[in-house]
C-alpha cells in the first residue's frame, strides 16, 4: 500500500503549482486552469483520507466540488469571452480599470 | 359662573387660531373683524359675571383657583395650568378685556384695507389669550408663559409693516430692539423665579406666599428674589434702564400702541409687583429701589416729552413717564393706587393713543405735530375726546387721572418724604404742560399743513365711537377710588375691594405716623394748580406767544437738544453696550471662533483623511493577480502564526 504521506506530497505540489499558477501567469485561461488544478488538489486530500480513514464523507464532498467547480467554470469562461470581445484581449495585466 | 373663567383665556385662542389658519380664505374683513372683537368682547361678559359674582361674597371669600390640568409634573416639581380668581386679577381681566374690546373695534375702522388685515386680528386675539394668562395665573410659571406670550405679540406687532421704513431704520428693526431688550428683562424674572423655587420648593403662588406670611427667611434672600423680579419688571414696562424699546415701539400700527405699549401689556411688571406684593413688603430695601426707579423715571420720560414732535413718540415718553409713577406707588408699599393708576391710565392713555390714531388716520399718516394746527374744527370728535384724555392725565379733578395720581403722590409723600412728593408733583407739571403742548400745536391755532394736498377728515364711526367709550370711562373712571377724607372712612371703592389682596402685605409694611387732612388736602391743591399752571403756560406758550418757546430752545441750546436727542441714551447704549458685542462677535466669536477654529477643526480633519488616503489608495492597482499575492501572504502569515501559536 503506497504510504499516505505521496498523496499528500502530490496534493501539495498541485497546490502549489496552481498558486504560482494563479499568481504568475497573465492568460486569464492559464489562470482559470491553475485554479482547477488548486480544486482538484483538494479533492485528492478529500479522497485520500476518506480512503485511509474507511468514511465516505470525503468522497461525498468531492462530487460538491466538483459540481461546483464546473458551475464556476462555465460562469467564468462565459465572463471571460465578454471581456474579450470588449477588450479583445484576456490578458489581466490590461485589465485593471476598477482601482484608484 | 367663575368656574367659566377659563373661557376668558380660550374665547382669545379660538379667535387666533380661526383668523389665524382660516383668515386668507375668509378674506372678509367684516367677519374677520366680528370674529377677533368677539372673542375678546365674550371674554369681557365673562369677566364682568364673575366680577359681579365675586362682589356679592363677603370680602374674605373672595379668592378662587381654576385647576384646569397638569401641565408639568417632574420630582416634586408640579406646575398645574391654574386660573386664580381674586379682586386683583378680576379688575385686571376686566381692564384688559374691555379696553381690549373697544381697541379691537376700533381696528376694524384703523386697519381697514390693509393686507395684513386677517394676521393683525390674529396677533391682537394672540396677545390677550396671553395677557390672560399672565393675569389669571395661579403660579410664576403659567404668569411667565404670558408674559413670554405677550412679549412675542408685542414683536409681532411692532414688525407688523415689516416693510416699511421706521426713523433711520426698519420696523423689524424696532420689533428686534424690543424682543432684545425685554429678553434681558426675562432673563432677571427667571433668575428671580429659580430662587422662589430653591427657596420655598414651589412655584405656586398660594403656597409660596404662605411660608412667606410663616417668616424664618432671611431679608437677603427676599432681596434677591425681589430685585430679579423687578429687573424682569423694568424690561417688560419700560423702566430705567431697559425703557429705551418702548419709544422705538411707536413703529407698530396705532391700534397696537393703545392696547399693547399703554394700556396692558407694559402694565405687567406693575401687575407682577403688586402680586408678590407680600414679598416685596420683605424685602424694605428693594422697595425703595422700586420707588427711586419709579420716580427717576417718571420724571427723566416726562422731560424727553417736552421737546418731542412726533405725536406718537410724545405719548409713548408719556406711556414711560406714568409707569414710573405707577411703580413709584409700588416702591412706597401703595399697591392700591398703584392698580388704581393701571386702571384709569389704561383708559386715558388709550384714549389718547386711539384719537392720536384718528388724527393720523385723517393727516394722511403724518405724524409730526409741527404740521397739524387747527384740527379741532375738521374732526369735532377726535378733538373733544383727545381734550378729555388730556385733561385726565394731566390730573384735573374731577377726571379720573386726578384720583389715581393724587392717591400715589399723596402715599410718596406720607410713607417716603417730601422729596418724593416733591419730584412726582415736578412730573405733573411736566406732564399737563407736554399734553397741552401737544393738544395746542394739533387741534389749535392756525393749521401748518399743506391745504392743497392734505384734507383732514373725522374718522368713520367704528373708530370714534371707541373714543367716546373710552372718553366717559377716563371720566368717571376715578370716581370708584374717591380718597377717604371726601368720600369718609370706607369710601374709597378701590381701596375696599383689593384690601384682601394687599392685606398680607400691608400688614407687613412699617407703620406710618398719621397724617392730618390737612396737609392731605393742601398737597393735592398744590399739584392740581401746578398742573392747572402747566396747562395755562402750555396753551399761553404754544397758541399766542410762539416765540417763547423758540426763543427758550435758543437760549439754552444745550439743554434743548439733550432733551429732544433723548438724553442720547440710545447712542451711548449703542457705544457702551451694543457695539462692543457686534465687534467681539465679528471679530472674534465670528471670524475668529467660528471661522478659525470650528470650521477649521473640521476642514483640518477632513484634509487629514484625504492627504493620508491618496497615498494609500495607490495600493489598490485594479490588478487582480496582486489581490491574489496579498492574499496568498495574508495566508501564508495566518498559517505561521497559527503554527507558531500551537
Amino acid at each position: 500500500m503506497i504510504p499516505i504521506e505521496h498523496y499528500l506530497f502530490l496534493s501539495s505540489f498541485m497546490f502549489v503549482t496552481g498558486v504560482v499558477g494563479v499568481i504568475t501567469r497573465r492568460n486569464a485561461i492559464v489562470v482559470f486552469m491553475s485554479i482547477e488544478l488548486m480544486l482538484n488538489s483538494a479533492n485528492l486530500v478529500f479522497v485520500t483520507f476518506s480512503s485511509y480513514l474507511g468514511n465516505v464523507t470525503g468522497q461525498l464532498v468531492v462530487f460538491f466540488v466538483m459540481a461546483v467547480a464546473a458551475a464556476e467554470a462555465a460562469v467564468g469562461l462565459a465572463i471571460i469571452i465578454a471581456i474579450f470581445r470588449n477588450k479583445l484581449t484576456v490578458n489581466l495585466d490590461e485589465i485593471n480599470i476598477l482601482k484608484w | 359662573m367663575i368656574d367659566l373663567i377659563y373661557l376668558t383665556v380660550l374665547l382669545p385662542l379660538i379667535g387666533f387660531a380661526i383668523n389665524g389658519l382660516l383668515g386668507p380664505k375668509i378674506k372678509n374683513e367684516k367677519v374677520i373683524g366680528v370674529i377677533g372683537s368677539g372673542a375678546v368682547g365674550i371674554s369681557f361678559l365673562i369677566s364682568l359675571g364673575i366680577f359681579f359674582e365675586l362682589l356679592g361674597k363677603p370680602a374674605a371669600e373672595r379668592h378662587f383657583i381654576v385647576n384646569l390640568f397638569q401641565w408639568i409634573k417632574v420630582d416634586y416639581l408640579n406646575i398645574p395650568i391654574g386660573y386664580q380668581v381674586d379682586p386683583l386679577s378680576i379688575l385686571m381681566a376686566l381692564v384688559v378685556t374691555g379696553v381690549g374690546f373697544v381697541i379691537h373695534v376700533y381696528s376694524i375702522g384703523y386697519m381697514h384695507g390693509d393686507k395684513g388685515f386677517w394676521r393683525f386680528f390674529a396677533y391682537l386675539n394672540l396677545f390677550i389669550f396671553a395677557m390672560m394668562n399672565l393675569i389669571l395665573a395661579d403660579n410664576f410659571v403659567l404668569l411667565f408663559l404670558g408674559w413670554e406670550g405677550v412679549g412675542l405679540c408685542s414683536y409681532l406687532l411692532i414688525g407688523f409693516w415689516y416693510d416699511r421704513k421706521f426713523e433711520n431704520s426698519t420696523t423689524a428693526d424696532a420689533a428686534k430692539k424690543a424682543f432684545v431688550v425685554n429678553r434681558i428683562g426675562d432673563f432677571g424674572f427667571l433668575i428671580g423665579m429659580f430662587i422662589i423655587y430653591l427657596t420655598f420648593n414651589s412655584l405656586r403662588f398660594e403656597e409660596v406666599f404662605a411660608q412667606v406670611k410663616l417668616g424664618g427667611i432671611p431679608e437677603s434672600t427676599f432681596n434677591m428674589i425681589a430685585l430679579f423680579l423687578f429687573i424682569g419688571a423694568t424690561g417688560k414696562s419700560a423702566q430705567i434702564p431697559l425703557y429705551v424699546w418702548l419709544p422705538d415701539a411707536m413703529a407698530g400700527p396705532t391700534p397696537v400702541s393703545a392696547l399693547i405699549h399703554a394700556a396692558t401689556m407694559v402694565t405687567a411688571g406693575v401687575y407682577m409687583v403688586a402680586r408678590t406684593s407680600v414679598i416685596y413688603a420683605s424685602a424694605p430695601t428693594i422697595m425703595m429701589v422700586v420707588a427711586v426707579v419709579g420716580l427717576l423715571t417718571a420724571i427723566f420720560a416726562a422731560s424727553i416729552g417736552l421737546v418731542q414732535n412726533d405725536i406718537k413718540k410724545v405719548l409713548a415718553y408719556s406711556t414711560v413717564s406714568q409707569l414710573g409713577y405707577m411703580f413709584l406707588a409700588m416702591g412706597v408699599g401703595a399697591f392700591t393706587a398703584g392698580i388704581f393708576h393701571v386702571m384709569t391710565h389704561a383708559f386715558f392713555k388709550a384714549l389718547l393713543f386711539l384719537a392720536a390714531g384718528s388724527v393720523i388716520h385723517g393727516m394722511h399718516e403724518e405724524q409730526n405735530i409741527q404740521k397739524y394746527g387747527g384740527l379741532k374744527k375738521y374732526m369735532p370728535v377726535t378733538y373733544l375726546t383727545f381734550l378729555t384724555g388730556a385733561i385726565a392725565i394731566s390730573g384735573i379733578p374731577p377726571f379720573s387721572g386726578f384720583f389715581s395720581k393724587d392717591e400715589i403722590l399723596w402715599y410718596s409723600y406720607a410713607n417716603a418724604g417730601f422729596a418724593f412728593w416733591l419730584v412726582g408733583a415736578i412730573t405733573a407739571m411736566l406732564t399737563a404742560f407736554y399734553m397741552f403742548r401737544l393738544y395746542s400745536l394739533t387741534f389749535e391755532g392756525e393749521g401748518r399743513f399743506d391745504h392743497h394736498h392734505v384734507h383732514p377728515h373725522e374718522s368713520p364711526k367704528v373708530m370714534t365711537v371707541p373714543l367716546i367709550v373710552l372718553a366717559i370711562l377716563s371720566v368717571i373712571g376715578g370716581f370708584i377710588g374717591i380718597p377717604e377724607i371726601f368720600s369718609g372712612s370706607g369710601g374709597n371703592q378701590i381701596k375696599n375691594w383689593l384690601d384682601p389682596v394687599f392685606k398680607p402685605a400691608n400688614s407687613l409694611l412699617a407703620k406710618h405716623g398719621a397724617h392730618s387732612h390737612f396737609e392731605e388736602i393742601l398737597l393735592m391743591a398744590v399739584s392740581v394748580a401746578a398742573a392747572a399752571g402747566a396747562i395755562y403756560f402750555a396753551r399761553f406758550v404754544y397758541l399766542k406767544r410762539k416765540d417763547i418757546a423758540e426763543s427758550a430752545s435758543l437760549k439754552f441750546p444745550g439743554l434743548y437738544r439733550l432733551l429732544f436727542n433723548k438724553y442720547l441714551i440710545d447712542e451711548a447704549y449703542d457705544k457702551a453696550i451694543i457695539s462692543p458685542i457686534v465687534k467681539v462677535s465679528d471679530g472674534f466669536l465670528w471670524k475668529f471662533t467660528d471661522v478659525k477654529i470650528i470650521d477649521g477643526l473640521v476642514n483640518k480633519t477632513a484634509s487629514l483623511i484625504e492627504s493620508f488616503a491618496s497615498q494609500i489608495r495607490k495600493m489598490q492597482t485594479g490588478v487582480a493577480q496582486f489581490y491574489a499575492v496579498i492574499m496568498v501572504l495574508g495566508i501564508v502569515i495566518a498559517f505561521f502564526w497559527i503554527m507558531a501559536s500551537l
